[in-house]
């Protein structure tokens, strides 16, 4: 019953998303862009971040890799083969990096993934300096906003499917298994690394596909724009502060935050990355485990509390 | 009786020390084996080289006419070899039933679903732990947790179940309890390797014991003889006792 409610939740949410671009003026649909977008990031990032807690700052790498593709080919590949292309491109990278990086845990992960980010930046910006000559470029396709909104939108929601589908699913558990200890998971048959890297992929190339949808936006792109790193940055923080562990819980991080920092850029502009700075440390020690798992917590313990009470009444 | 476990001349070498030093034993299949030694004598090293934890240095190690030795600790899962953990392993953020689960799904049943589920709460209720089956493992006190362990283990239907000091700690009720168990697990004709230093237990478990002292084999054989041996009796008290 319940599982009914909440599919037909979920469809009448996207059906109204998709109303949005009737109504809303031109910001109101580049704020929509804005925020699916790092929806779609955030929840991709968890897919394969949450459960096994291998924090990656890699988001940027191939969301870069997705822009950058568009913008190199917008004149030679139709559309959406275009899109085709760079998920393409980003499933290699994703299984060449995943597959070198899988004995790497922990902190050395999250090095590994930011260092990544910086290679493929400077492997391009070298590559455009020294082949093509020119370090920026420039994206005319005939997409108008209102297409983008819509591609991200489902993307948005194919990710939400994938992400509901694989915490129901045996390979949900496996990475809950190994997220929690990689032995035992390795002693129950699971084969960490296969796991591991079909994750790594799916992720990567969802991270990809929002990086290429959106780059027909900007126009003009040069490295140091579609490799940010601060994308990667806003990525991961939205997703703690929902909660990795959880479906729904980057969107509840990513939609919020997106607003503050929408908000905060336009009024703070000088100001920006000092108070983004503050917010990350703010959330790192107030809500360590994500807003969700916080309300849970609380909720339970006042249930808690309501209970050890009534022995009270009685005597 | 046919052999289950071979193990011949395997060595494991940590930098310049060698915690384990050219040891062969086999077991055969319904056997319930102990092996013991003083700490640091390289037991828990020879659990962790049969279950793929870590790789030998050198040697073999067979499984019935199959050769284990090297394989990831996934494939030797699958090829039918549990154990438990001498710290135990459970995982925290799941809950009990799904720690057991965990085994159904990836081990040699392939289970999913109810069927999991069900097959899940029956091993838990083997081990005393059905009704626990719904709580966060890490709200297990340390002996449930080892039930859990154990019902994981078994879940996976080994053929060859590693026990790493599954008994210690448990008070003599629970020490009782746990010997039944493991007795009832060998009438089901698992093979057990258990390393122990409860003694009761290992009288009353083990038909054969393998000692080890500083890497190296220096007994194998029935229990009471193993027990008796001059060099066991060395490696545990010291050459005045002897």
């Amino acid at each position: 019953m319940s599982r009914i409610l909440s599919s037909a939740l979920f469809i009448v949410i996207v059906a109204a998303l998709a109303c949005v671009p009737f109504v809303a003026d031109s910001y109101g649909v580049t704020l929509g862009i804005g925020m699916l977008g790092y929806v779609t990031l955030a929840t991709a990032w968890a897919l394969f971040s949450g459960p096994t807690r291998y924090v990656s700052l890699a988001t940027v790498a191939f969301f870069g890799i997705g822009a950058y593709t568009v913008a190199v080919f917008s004149e030679t590949i139709p559309y959406p083969l275009l899109l085709v292309t760079a998920g393409a491109i980003g499933l290699a990278v994703a299984l060449v990096v995943g597959l070198s990086t899988l004995r790497l845990a922990g902190v050395y992960f999250v090095i590994f993934t930011f260092g990544l980010a910086e290679l493929v930046r400077q492997l391009v910006t070298w590559y455009e300096v020294n082949v093509t000559g020119t370090l920026g470029r420039y994206i005319f396709l005939p997409v108008t906003p209102e297409g983008i909104y819509w591609q991200l939108l489902g993307l948005a929601a194919i990710t939400f499917l994938i992400s509901w589908w694989i915490g129901r699913s045996r390979i949900g558990l496996a990475l809950k298994v190994i997220g929690d200890d990689e032995i035992v998971a390795a002693h129950c048959g699971i084969d960490i690394a296969r796991v591991k890297l079909a994750l790594f992929a799916i992720s990567s190339v969802i991270i990809t596909l929002v990086g290429a949808i959106q780059a027909p936006r900007w126009t003009y792109v040069e490295p140091t724009i579609a490799f940010n790193p601060t994308i990667s940055f806003l990525t991961l923080i939205m997703a703690l502060l929902g909660g990795a562990h959880r479906l729904t819980g980057p969107l509840l991080g990513a939609v919020p935050l997106f607003l503050l920092f929408e908000w905060l850029s336009a009024n703070f502009p000088n100001h920006y990355s000092i108070i983004l700075g503050l917010i990350f440390i703010a959330i790192v020690f107030i809500l360590p485990r994500g807003v969700l798992a916080f309300a849970e917590e609380n909720w339970r313990r006042w249930r808690k509390t309501e209970i050890k009470n009534l022995p009270a009444v009685a005597e | 009786m046919s052999e289950l476990l071979t193990i011949n001349g395997l060595t494991k070498r940590f930098g310049g020390l060698t915690a384990v030093n050219a040891v062969s034993f086999s077991i055969h299949r319904g056997e319930v084996v102990g092996l013991l030694g003083p700490n640091g004598s390289g037991k828990t090293t020879v659990m962790n080289m049969i279950s793929g934890h870590l790789a030998p240095t050198g040697g073999t190690i067979a499984l019935g006419k199959e050769t284990i030795s090297g394989l990831a600790a996934n494939r030797i899962a699958l090829k039918g070899v549990a154990r438990t953990f001498q710290l135990v392993r459970g995982l925290p953020s799941l809950t009990v039933a799904e720690n057991v689960i965990a085994a159904l799904a990836f081990g040699r049943q392939k289970l999913w679903g109810q069927a999991a589920r069900t097959e899940a709460l029956s091993r838990l209720d083997e081990v005393g732990l059905a009704h626990r089956a719904d709580q966060s493992a890490q709200d297990l006190t340390y002996i449930d947790q080892k039930r859990m362990e154990l019902a994981r283990a078994l879940a996976a239907q080994p053929e060859l179940l590693l026990l790493d000091e599954w008994l210690a700690g448990l008070n003599p009720t629970e020490l009782k309890t746990g010997i039944e168990l493991i007795r009832s697990i060998q009438k089901r004709g698992v093979t057990i390797l258990l390393v122990e230093h409860v003694m009761d237990a290992i009288r009353a478990l083990c038909g054969r014991c393998v000692v080890m002292n500083a890497g190296r084999k220096i007994a194998d054989g029935p229990t009471a003889e193993a027990l008796a041996d001059r060099e066991v009796i060395n490696a545990y008290l010291g050459d005045a006792h002897a």
